[in-house]
């Protein structure tokens, strides 16, 4: 039997369609999500099936609306709010930062704060610096926090399902370039569990940990390292926050190499923290400093020739793993 | 709407629970037993109670930095409150959140909030959520003149209006937003006039008479359980101490804080004038009344003191559910 091939973008709306199905708490909030059905068609269909109260139609005002959705989600709804770019979230920062992360552990354990607050972020398609950030880290740095970044159609779904399902409030990151991406997800129910790490491709010579996007330009800078020799194993956190060190420590004993790919920033970003947990855990096994491959420390410019400059793609990847290969 | 007498002599005890904890709050922190910093609501006793008094038990509030009064007012325990101000482990929140952040779930207490307009969006999003539950809850925000100013107001009360949620934005205007006095900070001649931007139901009300609040609160949870939209509230009213406690106030001259905690405006008086003229109280049930709070809060006090301090292994705990 083939398994059924879905895009990004369906394997998210099919998971929200099964929630909302299942668990009539479940609601949806954000700018254009009813009747447009959002602008990457990730929330299509909801409104017609589910009515204007679970599928709310917001202005456009992200502070308000994610306020909104954190008091309902304290309050017994299971709110999903969509910021429409990554970038908008910045808006919202107080209410996710001061009020929905804090909540459980400020009133001593007794708030429950179900919230996912989806986004997407990442640069490649020429949207300039207002609307191609990687902030994952922002989140990531924020305690009371779950942060997701699903590479695959099949992880999307299996994760966004989990998410909802979690009492936590959960920042869920999908990219831009890669709603239109397909994959094979079954038409069985599967859930994800959440800060599992997942290897992409297995190898014995490097280990390169990659997130979102980079997780595919990862694999296919394997498929060019391959044909030189070299064998890389591929892991996606999936969940950047709580982070399956255990995963990636595993990995680096095998092959005492490691090689971080993250489209953050460089400085202060997810490729330094992998790095000082690495070095901590498997300072031993490794046979060559880390490398990390992330944006360089500018804003996204607009002009592609520079975008492209800015951001990983497989020639660094590659070139990143051939200094720790050959690393004496 | 006419009170029982029980309501009547409830909300006068709490009028004088919400000064003596708060007095006794100033003492401990002058006493370096509460860290940090300390806000006092005294004076602004008959807003919190007379909304407080127009809500049923499952009712949502979220309260604010200055913030004990409106828990107080809602059934938070004082001894669970006391011990959370001075960290012990059996306080509202073990000890992890001091004055800022009291919350009681089971009350409809969302939480009190350190950011300043901070308690806004959450109230929205409860009457949000009781509104698709069909519940027949309603929300009341409690915020400052300060806090009108905030951003998040325009949004949520846009959206509030729109979707005809079941809230009520209660501005105490008690005419200081920190250290300085609100109105050189306000555009508009009075904060109700913002409603009419918001597309909500404007009024202003004494703040300082209990039972002008109560009725004006009763009515506009009337409106929002009916599905008549949002309110919002104006209680005027006076900050009778600082910004915190410690505040030297020298932005205001004295003679304008003694005239408000003259007999004449001082709301727990006025509503004991009240009580004695037209309710039938005698002198003697006050006096029982106000004595049951002092001592009630003596308690609390002690509770608060003999209480233990959190282990060192809880600083770990509940960061997820």
């Amino acid at each position: 039997m083939t398994v059924r091939q879905l895009q990004y973008r369906e394997a998210l709306n099919e998971a929200l369609h099964e929630e909302m199905a299942r668990d009539p708490s479940v609601c949806v909030l954000g700018e254009d999500v009813g009747r447009y059905g959002s602008p990457f068609q990730v929330t299509r269909g909801l409104f017609d099936k589910y009515g204007e109260k679970r599928v709310r139609d917001t202005p456009i005002s992200e502070e308000g609306f994610i306020g909104i959705a954190v008091g309902a989600a304290m309050s017994g709804l299971r709110p999903v709010a969509e910021i429409l770019y990554i970038d908008f979230s910045t808006l919202a920062m107080d209410q996710i930062v001061n009020q929905a992360a804090k909540a459980r552990y400020m009133f001593g354990g007794k708030a429950r704060v179900p919230l996912v607050v989806r986004m997407q972020g990442g640069g490649g398609r020429g949207n300039a610096a207002h609307h191609s950030q990687s902030l994952e880290m922002w989140y990531v740095h924020i305690p009371g926090l779950i942060v997701i970044q699903p590479s695959t159609p099949y992880d999307a779904k299996g994760l966004l399902k989990s998410a909802i399902r979690n009492d936590n409030p959960v920042i869920f990151i999908e990219h831009k370039l890669l709603y239109n991406t397909s994959g094979p997800v079954p038409d069985e129910e599967y859930l994800i569990p959440i800060g599992v790490a997942d290897v992409k491709r297995t190898g014995d010579d490097v280990t390169i940990v990659a997130t979102s996007r980079m997780v595919l330009f990862a694999l296919n800078a394997a498929e060019e390292l391959a044909r030189q020799g070299i064998e890389a194993e591929v892991i996606d956190p999936r969940t950047l926050k709580p982070l399956d060190i255990d995963t990636i420590v595993r990995s680096v004993e095998k092959t005492g190499r490691l090689v971080v790919v993250n489209e953050g920033h460089l400085t202060g970003g997810f490729t330094a923290e992998v790095a000082a947990r690495v070095q901590r855990e498997a300072f031993d096994w490794l046979d060559a400093p880390i490398m990390q491959v992330a944006s360089e420390d500018v804003p996204l410019p607009y002009n592609g020739r520079l975008e492209l400059e800015a951001i990983p793609n497989e020639q660094d990847i590659v070139n990143a793993v051939q200094e720790v290969v050959y690393w004496d | 709407m006419k009170l029982s007498g029980d309501k009547l002599a409830n909300m006068y005890y709490r009028m004088w629970l919400i000064r003596y904890f708060d007095e006794g709050a100033r003492s401990l922190f002058q006493e370096n037993m509460i860290r940090g910093t300390t806000h006092m609501y005294t004076g602004e006793e008959a807003v919190a109670v007379g909304a407080c008094t127009a809500l049923n038990q499952d009712d949502y509030i979220t309260s604010t930095h200055r913030g004990h009064g409106h828990c107080l007012a809602k059934g938070g325990d004082s001894r669970a409150m006391m011990a959370e101000l001075l960290g012990k482990v059996t306080g509202y929140c073990k000890g992890k959140g001091g004055s800022m952040h009291i919350a009681d779930f089971d009350l409809g207490i969302l939480g009190a909030n350190g950011i300043v307009g901070g308690g806004i969006g959450i109230a929205t999003g409860a009457a949000y959520s009781a509104d698709l539950r069909g519940s027949g809850q309603v929300a009341i925000c409690f915020f400052g003149d300060g806090a009108s100013n905030q951003g998040i107001l325009m949004e949520v009360a846009n959206m509030a209006a729109l979707w005809k949620l079941p809230v009520i934005y209660l501005c105490e205007e008690n005419q200081y937003a920190q250290f300085s006095p609100s109105k050189p900070f306000i555009a508009l001649e009075r904060i109700e006039m913002k409603a009419r931007a918001f597309g909500l139901t404007g009024i202003t009300v004494d703040g300082n008479d209990v039972l002008a609040v109560y009725e004006a609160v009763r009515q506009a949870a009337e409106r929002a359980r009916n599905g008549e939209g949002p309110t919002l509230l104006v209680a005027q009213t006076y900050r009778v101490e600082g910004h915190t406690v410690g505040d030297p106030l020298t932005y205001r001259p004295k003679s304008e804080t003694e005239e408000w905690k003259s007999a004449e405006r001082d709301p727990i008086s006025r509503f004991g004038r009240y009580l004695t003229e037209e309710a039938n109280f005698s002198k003697n049930e006050l006096e029982t009344l106000r004595a049951k709070a002092r001592a009630d809060i003596d308690e609390a006090i002690q509770f608060a003191i003999d209480s233990p301090e959190p282990e060192i292994t809880t600083l770990w705990e509940d960061v997820y559910a």
